[in-house]
């Protein structure tokens, strides 16, 4: 039953009206992984947010060492392949602490390139491995500007250590984005979830 | 009275489910404490499959002595015991009030960059948080999953403080808990290097993240 008020509805299938006012962060889609080739949102991302969140965990590959991933695509492009200008930074440690350190990654940026983000140094395989974290995309439907990213994501790497990985950087288009994919290096994501929120 | 749309409660109890994915679950406020102690089942708190990410935010933490660690351990047992087996990295940033010394350091040792260990995790170290009536450390911490029976359980932290030595440090901590069993209650505690100190007063919340 729904429950409508002067022509508004209030109520209804299990959540509250569209014109209703909720919480600054709201669950827009969420999905799981289940031997998946990629996890893509393709629709959903929008003008109505400034700020979307991507937030994934217990990501899982298929393939050990694999490297976890994103792109976009601008509206009404596809390929995932926008040109991206991004930096890299890590710390680390190993499982016996003999083995730590900080800094850039060189490998890991990209200047005008039309690869994946990558979001880790290869994650392991083994069945308690995995990766988290949290990926900020702002404002995608500006056709002024660029569309700024930042991540912060930390993962069981396939050589036994922890990393903490930040990346920064920009789509550089001034297209809105409208779609954005997230896959492995090479092989399955074999489990895990990746939820997007928007920010209001 | 609820009311229930389609099998989901829109409102209960006194509280309504106004379509946010942050939930407040619990605040505790130190006054002179021991610990801090967040325990699934105990004193309202949730922490278990309800969420897949639990979100702690720390708030004015002041300690009871000088150059404190903030630091915290898990459990598997609701609490019972804690020191379950963690890997962890730790980078620091750092500046003085007096315009020395600022740079970005990385921080290893018993503490910081955890190898298996079951000890303590800090996430204000050296130096720690200063006890001067205005000293205080705050920040975040998200947990992933706790719950899971698969998968070893990720955490990040972003914590900042005003240290002994008069600097701001601001200290980025990652690690994961080696365990497959589930993740229940979490503590956290200042020491000073030499024993353990109360915090004197500060809050910390628990969020679950839909």
């Amino acid at each position: 039953m729904a429950v409508v008020s002067n022509g508004t509805t209030i109520i209804d299938a299990g959540s509250l009206g569209a014109s209703i006012a909720s919480g600054p962060m709201n669950l827009l889609s969420s999905q799981t992984a289940s031997g998946s080739a990629n996890i893509s949102f393709t629709s959903g991302i929008t003008s109505a947010y400034k700020e979307y969140l991507f937030s994934f965990h217990n990501i899982h590959p298929a393939t050990d060492g694999a490297k976890f991933g994103f792109q976009f695509n601008a509206s009404g492009e596809s390929g995932f392949n926008e040109t991206l200008t991004s930096m890299y930074w890590r710390t680390y440690n190993n499982e016996a602490a003999n083995s730590a350190g900080t800094g850039y990654v060189t490998s890991e940026d990209q200047a005008q390139g039309t690869a994946f983000t990558i979001l880790d140094g290869g994650v392991g395989a083994d069945a308690d491995q995995c990766t988290a974290g949290h990926v900020k995309l702002f404002d995608p439907s500006n056709t002024s500007h660029v569309k700024h990213f930042i991540f912060r994501g930390t993962h069981y790497d396939v050589n036994n250590f922890v990393a903490d990985v930040f990346v920064g950087g920009y789509v550089n288009t001034t297209a809105a984005i409208t779609e954005m994919q997230f896959k492995f290096s090479s092989g399955n994501i074999d489990a895990g979830t990746i939820k997007m929120y928007g920010i209001k | 009275m609820g009311l229930i749309s389609a099998g989901t409660t829109i409102f209960d109890a006194g509280s309504v489910n106004a379509g946010g994915a942050m939930t407040f679950i619990k605040k505790i406020t130190a006054s002179s404490s021991s610990t801090i102690s967040f325990v699934h089942g105990s004193s309202s708190v949730v922490f278990d499959g309800t969420y897949k990410e639990y979100l702690f935010t720390f708030n004015n933490l002041h300690p009871a002595a000088n150059a404190c660690d903030f630091m915290f351990q898990v459990s598997t047992n609701g609490g019972s015991s804690y020191g379950v087996s963690m890997t962890s990295c730790y980078t620091q940033l750092y500046h003085r009030e007096d315009g020395n010394s600022g740079q970005v350091a990385h921080r290893t040792g018993a503490l910081n960059a955890l190898g298996n260990s079951t000890g303590f995790q800090s996430m204000s170290t050296a130096d720690g948080i200063g006890d001067d009536n205005d000293q205080c450390g705050s920040g975040h911490m998200r947990f992933f999953n706790p719950a899971s029976t698969t998968f070893v359980k990720n955490w990040m932290i972003d914590f900042t403080h005003y240290t002994n030595d008069n600097a701001s440090m601001r200290n980025l901590v990652a690690g994961y808990v080696n365990t497959t069993s589930a993740v229940n209650a979490i503590r956290f505690k200042m020491n000073n290097g030499s024993s353990d100190q109360n915090t004197d007063s500060g809050d910390i919340c628990l969020y679950g993240i839909s």
